[in-house]
């Protein structure tokens, strides 16, 4: 009920569109009795009229809902669609905003997947709130009242029985659905999410499966789910078919009710013959209204678990925050650790202990050790995506928790193992780094970076779509874009994270050659399990299991018979260019 | 209607008929009831009859009105009953051909594509065979039914029904037409957005270095925003059509009411009939009208039904037949004759005229750029493929007339990069030999150096891994993937290396694991690494899919052939 309360409260700017919504919604309905039930009296009427003259203004009306029934429902649907998509629109932006300050420390324990079906999927989920749910009950209580009011009119008796079948078909069947249908829909997601994953195993794994013969349990397994699934869906259907039935059932007992109430009535001449069809049609319309709601309280469930799993996000503190009153960007660039220790989670293994060493400006250290040391870490550290909790970054001699986040961030750059490129033109993927840089800046940055040739082989140079859904661009294109991206920022200190690990060796040659320009002058952190270029470094520190076990040069490290030079050894037995891994038509 | 489809689920027909049929009598009973309503009417308005009088012909209406619901719940009933069984049944079937085609086919960017049909496509077969098809059926009988009670009563109404009822459907396949090309652009909006969205997740620390993320809160507003505008412009039309039908049935009932009531003012009609057929009016439209409800998700269950039927075509590239079972013993001596194969779509051949001889026991070593066809090979040795042009044999037995089945019990694979399934540890090793104890599968991890990892995992040998299990490093899947080929001891071995190195530690124990492994099996190893080259009886150097030279390390090196110069590449950029 909260969660309902809550995304209710996103309609307030809305609420004088979703107020027209809804009365058009009832206009709609109101026009389809009355065009029927006008109808019947009309030929009722002309069974006993002498001259259809007399009918003028009910023939009017007829023509009238005739003609408001169908704008009305055109109008109604466009104004309530409209309010929705803005409203999805307004949700997605305001969740934007609350995801946002959480990246990536807070988000670490979800997939993309699963978030971008929380800003797609569940925000798409809550358009059932507000077009099947919130406005068809409003509507459905005003038609109910409106029959109540009209029956009233002729019988008292025959208001209240309608009030209660309405009330029966709106509520009762709604209520009786979800009692009957609350454990097997749950079921019902459950099978299907295992007999999806199970699938994606068998299809995933299809090498694997066939080589060892095991395909056939496999697929029995599957089939075993979708037997319980089928079970499941049967049982559903008995209750959806039940919900059908019940809904036409009680609409034609009301009518038969109003019948047997009026029946006696029109005898005894208190009410006029010539109303009976009239009523008993307007006994049949109103329904029209509430019996939408059944299907409205299956949805509930979901859309309100759709709900929920946005404020889930919405609702959690970000990592770290901007001090009440910051220093000002430091003039002097020393970046140093110092003794620091690190852990992602509570329980969880520290990531980092006792790290110290200092980054002067212009010299050059490099983080070496095997995969899953802890050495990217660092940057998330430096970065402030993360605080650690033993220990000080420090930035000019001053804790870097003391400057606002976005000052910080400005004095580093990164060229990280995995750029992203936005889907976007390169312009764009570019001006990222430099907001308003113009064409001279930017060519001199390709230049710098040696791009300049995908600049000529991009439809469209600059503006040239890559990314996803543009041009395709290299591993080793990638990466100096990401250097291109780091000399438009110019920041002081310069952080390599693994910059050339998906590079075949050649590549990561040329790469090297790019970035030299980009260390020159800036004090540089390069972090690698692939010793290339060591000889050029002040320091290096082997980090294993979160430690520095040792430190040194280049000279002093590679005769220790230590972590190093094994890791040396290993490398110098790697072979041959690597294959993209595929096993299809490659 | 999908034809090639039903071939494969042919009772579906029948549940079809069944749905339209209790639809058509739900019909009937619903013009049963408005004949005795009209009656009734008539009794009591014109006829001045009371409640009594009228009694038998309400208890009349009343059983109308309860077998028409009866009828309505038996329908859904029997519908979902036939979708559950098309959707299971065609579920079964697409996995199975699925399998037989094989990793030649699953691999690669089709995966997810696949893996979309296969869930959310069977699923959409529901509304297609549930609601659809049976609407078909009745938006075609039901109205003439009405017409067929209407004509003799009142031709003129029956008339102008008949002259407005082909309408519906012709506007309907115009409007079908249109909105099908904006629903396909809507979708290409949808999933634009939803790439758009990806991307900002996937590239939000990125944005953030750079001081981005809250600038990109206006991009996020103005995808949204027009998003918004492209739907509303699809939904304007659908309405716009909604609107032209509403209007048209509406005025046609109007008219025929204004039309009934001046026959019944000049006394050329009796009342209860003009009733009924103003009562009938809404009745003969209802079913074309749900019929367009129905019709989106009924184009959308089409068009998974073609691509459902689309796959279950292609036929297998291994053919399942069974010739004479030899027995393969002993060692096998493997010897491919002028083997080639080129996939479907392709001009260049994947592999062609490639001879090769694997002697029994022996280690051979494959090596060449990504693309020259390494993988193909492979696919060809566990016959995930069967070569098109030349042979391969083992001990003299050409390999093609062996089952598939009794082929590959002689195979272990080890591929680059190994499946963990959802399960135990116990049970992803356990693959390769079901029946295999607890014991005989923590052996073969302790000879594939995968014991010592596995004890330290929270659980041991009955830890969760996969998708929604315990994580593995790469060199971690590696070695369950070596435990697995222990178990199974094939005499023949394909070990397809992994391209990425993996840590220090990693690398020698799995070292050291496939030395083991291969041990006296006949053993092809596509090879990214100096010692497994070193340590091979004979290297093998494809170049776009055929053979460029063979022999030994040293003979090899030595020269300026491809090989000399891939391995120059390689160590020259090293420190």
């Amino acid at each position: 009920m909260r969660t309902f309360l809550r995304l209710i409260r996103f309609l307030g700017p809305y609420r004088w569109q979703v107020a027209l919504a809804v009365f058009l919604g009832v206009v709609t309905v109101v026009s389809n009795v009355g065009l029927l039930a006008t109808a019947a009296y009309v030929i009722s009427a002309a069974a006993i009229v002498s001259y259809i003259s007399l009918l003028v203004i009910q023939v009017y009306l007829v023509r009238i809902f005739s003609v408001s029934r169908s704008f009305s429902r055109y109008a109604e649907r466009m104004v309530s669609h409209d309010v929705t998509f803005r409203l999805l629109g307004n949700l997605r932006t305001w969740f934007y905003g609350r995801l946002e300050p959480l990246a990536p420390a807070r988000l670490a324990g979800y997939r993309s997947g699963d978030l971008l079906s929380r800003v797609v999927r569940d925000v798409e989920e809550l358009e059932n709130v507000y077009l099947r749910i919130l406005a068809p009950a409003a509507i459905a209580a005003v038609i109910s009242a409106f029959t109540f009011a009209l029956f009233y009119i002729f019988s008292p008796a025959l208001a209240f029985v309608a009030l209660g079948f309405l009330t029966l078909t709106g509520v009762g069947v709604p209520i009786l659905v979800r009692t009957l249908s609350r454990g097997l829909g749950r079921r019902e997601l459950e099978l299907r999410a295992e007999l999806n994953a199970r699938i994606v195993d068998g299809v995933q794994g299809a090498q694997d499966l066939l080589a060892f013969g095991a395909e056939g349990a496999h697929q029995m397994e599957i089939a075993a789910v979708g037997r319980k699934l089928d079970r499941v869906q049967r049982k559903m259907a008995f209750v959806t078919g039940l919900r059908d039935s019940l809904n036409d059932l009680l609409t034609n007992l009301t009518m038969i009710a109003a019948l047997v109430l009026t029946i006696p009535l029109v005898a005894q001449g208190e009410i006029k013959g010539v109303y009976l069809g009239f009523l008993a049609l307007v006994a049949l319309g109103a329904f029209e209204a509430v019996q939408p709601l059944g299907t409205a309280f299956q949805f509930l469930g979901r859309s309100l678990h759709a709900g929920e799993r946005l404020f889930e996000i919405s609702d959690s503190e970000p990592a770290v925050r901007d001090p009440e009153k910051p220093y000002p960007a430091p003039a002097d660039h020393t970046l140093e650790f110092d003794r620091v220790s690190f852990q992602y989670e509570q329980d969880e293994t520290a990531v980092l202990e006792d790290i110290s060493f200092t980054l002067r400006p212009g010299s050059r250290i490099a983080v070496v050790g095997p995969s899953g040391a802890g050495k990217s870490t660092l940057v998330n550290l430096i970065l402030r995506f993360w605080d650690p909790q033993g220990g000080e970054v420090r930035f000019g001699g001053r804790d870097i928790r003391d400057y606002e986040t976005e000052d910080l961030r400005s004095l580093v750059g990164v060229v990280a193992q995995d750029t992203h490129v936005f889907n976007a033109s390169l312009r764009e993927n570019l001006s990222l780094a430099r907001p308003g840089a113009d064409d001279t800046v930017l060519k001199e940055a390709l230049e710098r970076a040696r791009l300049s040739d995908l600049v000529e082989r991009l439809p469209g140079g600059l503006d040239g779509y890559i990314g996803e859904q543009g041009a395709r661009i290299s591993g080793g294109e990638r990466q100096r874009l990401a250097v291109a991206r780091a000399l438009l920022k110019d920041a002081p200190v310069l952080v390599m994270d693994e910059a050339t690990a998906n590079l075949d060796p050649v590549t990561e040659r040329e790469l090297l050659e790019s970035a030299r320009s980009l260390m020159l002058g800036r004090s540089t952190l390069v972090i690698t399990h692939r010793l290339v270029d060591m000889e050029s470094m002040d320091e290096i520190l082997v980090l294993d299991g979160g430690r520095i076990v040792e430190r040194g040069t280049h000279a002093e490290l590679r005769g220790s018979g230590d972590l190093y030079s094994r890791m040396l050894e290993v490398q110098n037995g790697m072979f041959a260019a690597r294959t993209s891994g595929r096993i299809g038509q490659n | 209607m999908n034809r090639a489809l039903f071939e494969h689920v042919r009772f579906a027909r029948l549940y079809v008929v069944i749905t339209a049929l209790l639809g058509f009598l739900a019909a009937a009973a619903t013009v049963a009831q408005m004949v005795f309503l009209s009656r009734i009417v008539d009794r009591v308005f014109l006829k001045g009859a009371g409640l009594a009088s009228v009694r038998d012909l309400l208890a009349i209406l009343l059983a109308a009105v309860i077998a028409r619901a009866a009828l309505l719940w038996v329908r859904e009933v029997a519908a979902q009953r036939g979708a559950v069984r098309v959707k299971s049944e065609l579920r079964d079937r697409l996995f199975e051909h699925v399998l037989r085609l094989g990793p030649s086919y699953t691999g690669g960017e089709r995966t997810g594509e696949l893996v979309t049909t296969a869930t959310e496509g069977i699923e959409k077969l529901e509304p297609y065979f549930a609601r659809y098809l049976p609407q078909m059926v009745l938006s075609a009988s039901v109205p003439l039914l009405v017409v067929a009670y209407v004509f003799p009563r009142d031709w003129s109404s029956a008339a102008l029904l008949l002259i407005t009822a082909p309408v519906i459907p012709i506007m309907m396949v115009l409007v079908g037409s249109y909105a099908e090309e904006h629903m396909q652009r809507q979708w290409t909006a949808l999933s634009r957005m939803g790439a758009h969205f990806l991307d900002v997740l996937q590239g939000l620390p990125t944005l953030k270095t750079f001081n981005r993320g809250a600038a990109e809160r206006e991009r996020v507003a103005a995808v949204s925003e027009e998003f918004r505008a492209r739907t509303m412009k699809v939904l304007k039309f659908a309405f716009l059509s909604g609107l032209v039908l509403e209007f048209m049935t509406a005025v046609a009932i109007a008219l025929i009411a204004v039309t009934l009531g001046v026959r019944l003012v000049s006394g050329n009609m009796p009342f209860e009939e003009a009733f009924v057929v103003l009562l009938l009016a809404p009745e003969f439209y209802r079913p074309l009208r749900e019929l367009g409800v129905h019709r989106h998700a009924g184009m959308e269950g089409k068009a998974a039904a073609e691509r459902i039927a689309e796959i279950l075509a292609i036929p297998p590239p291994v053919s399942g037949e069974c010739g004479p079972s030899d027995h393969l013993s002993g060692g096998l001596t493997i010897d491919l004759s002028s083997v080639g194969y080129t996939y479907p779509g392709n001009e260049r051949p994947a592999l062609s005229d490639l001879s090769l001889m694997l002697p029994a026991g022996t280690r051979t070593a494959v090596v060449g750029r990504s693309g020259t066809g390494k993988s193909t090979l492979v696919n060809l040795l566990m016959r995930f493929l069967d070569p098109m042009e030349g042979s391969i044999r083992a001990n003299g037995v050409e390999v093609q007339d062996l089952p598939v089945d009794l082929w590959r019990t002689n195979v272990a694979l080890v591929p680059q990069r190994p499946h963990l399934f959802h399960g135990s540890v116990l049970e992803n090793i356990r693959i390769a030999r079901p029946e295999a104890s607890r014991a005989e599968v923590e052996r073969a991890a302790e000879l594939a150096g995968a014991a010592e990892f596995i004890r330290r995992l929270p659980k041991g040998y009955d830890t969760q891994v996969g998708e929604r299990g315990a994580r593995l490093s790469g060199g971690e899947a590696q070695r369950l993937a070596i435990a697995r080929a222990f178990l199974k001891d094939a005499p023949v071995l394909i070990l397809d290396e992994p391209t990425s190195s993996l840590d220090p530690e990693s690398e020698r124990l799995v070292r050291l694991a496939v030395e083991k492994l291969s041990e006296g099996r006949t053993t092809l190893i596509v090879a990214h690494r100096l010692n497994t080259v070193y340590s091979a009886d004979k290297i093998v150097v494809l170049e776009a899919g055929r053979l460029a030279e063979s022999g030994t390390h040293a003979a090899l090196a030595g020269g300026d052939g491809p090989y000399a110069r891939l391995v120059g590449a390689y160590g020259g950029a090293s420190a």
